[in-house]
């Protein structure tokens, strides 16, 4: 009795922290996001493009958190706003692949017919080229302004999304309470938006905060191969390249950038889980 | 049996597919009649569920009604437009389905998946959740409030099928058709929910169709039974009449392979050889033909017509126990 009261009151939030994992990646999440937040208000400790000649190449100290490099430029400062770059680049970008994607996968599945064979054929035609090829290709187009790379890396990942939208939707379409909601004469709208909806979000959502990550992995990719961010502007990615060449005489130069890369893309992953189990009250743990 | 218009009367019905033609549903005639239960027997394949769900409007994609009519209440239900036909179902005809385990949706509460079925068709207000109570005290579920909170997982099969029932009678429904609604019930709980079912129907002077490939279970829960064999019927007629006197030889052949209680022989269980014939390579001649202990020269190049009345009817040229 006192677990279905329970149940009644507490929504999608508490289970959510219910998952170990869940609640990991969102504290990491949450230290990135603030950390950019910080360098969006220009919160830090240095300029992330002065340039310092006296401080060329220091190791980590009081003053340099995270050390300086080549240029005498605080290596924390940077950081934090080429992950704020990072960030908006890939929100921006997923956005813009669920945006598309989702709806154009959702309504093929439901659909069927010709409307599914236009969207399934598009999205076979765009999963054809490798990513970071067909993105390369996209960015040499339009320009490195920061939405040009964000529009890029979206166009790239739509057809993910209209993949992961539209399986789960036939197979929901072919379930027997689909059926049932047809026998007692619900609307195909209703149907499709109450009913199909809630049964697919969940790949849907966890494929978000994935793609999410991989994006940030794509925008370094791009980056670093000189298509996105340009110097002087940080960019995780960018710093990541312009270490390279460093990482034997100044080791800081190249492990904060990546550690952050990393932590970034495995609080996303971290968070995919909790959500994916949070969301089916099958799995949820009383 | 009354006069009167029958609730439901399918009329020459033909049902095949589209691409390859291939009949499934052969010149099948039936009515039900207000307040009247009719069973609908036969083997798989041999159209059943086709049937109920072209009553509904629901034949599966490529498979569609080619002649005949069903007439609902005075309405050609081929003649309405697809938005008129949604809602008829679930309000006026509704169905319990087979399999309880899968039919309700996993992610939401069983109490707003029975305000779904309200507010699909009516307006929904205050007194919608009170419905819904009552709705689920009626089929027997303990604790209301706590199952109207609780999602499918957290129910029994038997418990399932309840709601699903519940579901089908919320918006008292003229007509109920119950498609095997007991096979994936453990016995024990089978007999519970047709005694339910039987219960509603009597109290809401619904009609009802039972669909079932076992004659042992809607016996006591019918007052007619429709025999069908490789897409049409071979015999219909009341209850007692099927059971007392079986004139179609496949019907005299089902009765004969029911088990016996009181029978403590150890004999083998009489079965009828052979196997059901594919509707569509039938041809000129009687499906059962094949398998008949009776069949003659007729029933090679002829399509039995089924003949009768309400009371009896069957498609035989050669019935069991009638001297020629």
């Amino acid at each position: 009795m006192m677990k279905s009261k329970e149940n009644a009151t507490k929504g999608g939030l508490h289970y959510y922290f219910q998952s170990k994992s869940g609640v990991i990646g969102a504290i990491l999440l949450l230290m990135m996001i603030i950390g950019s937040l910080c360098a969006a208000f220009g919160w830090l400790p240095h300029n992330p493009l002065d340039q310092n000649v006296d401080h060329i190449l220091k190791g980590p100290s009081g003053k340099f958190w995270f050390g300086t490099d080549q240029f005498g430029r605080d290596i924390f400062s940077r950081t934090l706003d080429g992950m704020r770059r990072s960030l908006t680049v890939s929100i921006t970008a997923v956005s813009i692949a669920a945006l598309i994607g989702i709806p154009l996968g959702i309504l093929g599945g439901y659909l069927g017919k010709w409307f599914d064979i236009f969207v399934t054929r598009m999205s076979d035609a765009l999963f054809a080229f490798p990513a970071i090829l067909l993105a390369l290709a996209i960015v040499s187009s339009l320009g490195t302004a920061w939405y040009d790379t964000a529009i890029s890396i979206g166009i790239v990942y739509t057809p993910i999304f209209i993949r992961v939208a539209r399986g789960p939707v036939l197979a929901a379409k072919e379930m027997d309470y689909i059926k049932v909601s047809r026998i007692l004469g619900y609307s195909s709208p209703r149907i499709l938006i109450k009913h199909i909806l809630p049964n697919v979000t969940a790949p849907i959502v966890v494929q978000t905060a994935l793609s999410l990550s991989w994006a940030i992995l794509t925008e370094s990719g791009l980056s670093f191969l000189g298509l996105g961010t340009q110097p002087p502007d940080a960019s995780l990615g960018l710093m990541v390249s312009d270490a390279q060449s460093l990482a034997a005489l100044a080791w800081w130069t190249l492990l904060f950038p990546s550690l952050f890369i990393t932590i970034v893309v495995v609080g996303l992953n971290l968070v995919g889980d909790g959500l994916r189990d949070a969301w089916d009250p099958a799995r949820r743990s009383s | 049996m009354s006069q009167l218009k029958p609730l439901l009367s399918v009329d020459h019905l033909v049902i095949s597919t589209l691409q390859d033609p291939r009949v499934l549903i052969n010149d099948v005639t039936f009515e039900v009649h207000a307040g009247e239960a009719v069973g609908v027997v036969g083997e798989s394949g041999s159209g059943k569920t086709l049937s109920a769900l072209s009553i509904l409007g629901l034949l599966p994609r490529g498979v569609a009604v080619t002649k005949g009519s069903i007439e609902y209440n005075g309405i050609d239900l081929a003649k309405i437009s697809s938005q008129e036909m949604r809602k008829i179902r679930g309000s006026e005809i509704s169905m319990v389905y087979q399999d309880p385990m899968t039919a309700l949706n996993p992610v939401m509460k069983i109490g707003d998946q029975l305000l779904e079925v309200i507010e699909s068709h009516e307006k929904i207000d205050d007194s919608s959740e009170e419905r819904v109570r009552e709705a689920l005290r009626e089929v027997g579920i303990p604790d209301v409030t706590r199952a109207m909170a609780s999602y499918p997982h957290e129910f029994s099969g038997g418990m399932r099928q309840r709601v699903m029932i519940a579901m089908a009678l919320i918006l008292s429904p003229k007509l109920l058709i119950a498609d095997e609604p007991t096979t994936a019930l453990d016995v024990t709980i089978q007999q519970q929910i047709l005694a339910l079912v039987a219960e509603e129907r009597r109290k809401r002077h619904m009609s009802m169709l039972w669909i079932t490939h076992d004659l042992g279970v809607v016996a006591n829960l019918v007052d007619r039974l429709i025999v069908m064999y490789a897409g049409r019927i071979v015999e219909s007629g009341t209850v007692k009449e099927i059971f007392t006197n079986p004139q179609h030889p496949y019907t005299y052949g089902l009765l004969a392979s029911l088990p016996i209680t009181t029978d403590k022989s150890r004999k083998r269980l009489t079965s009828i050889a052979g196997v059901p014939q594919k509707p569509w390579l039938v041809g000129q001649s009687c499906s059962f033909s094949p398998r008949c202990f009776n069949a003659g020269p007729e029933c090679k190049n002829q399509i039995p017509q089924l003949l009768g009345t309400l009371e009896k009817s069957v498609a035989c040229f050669y019935p069991v126990g009638v001297k020629l």
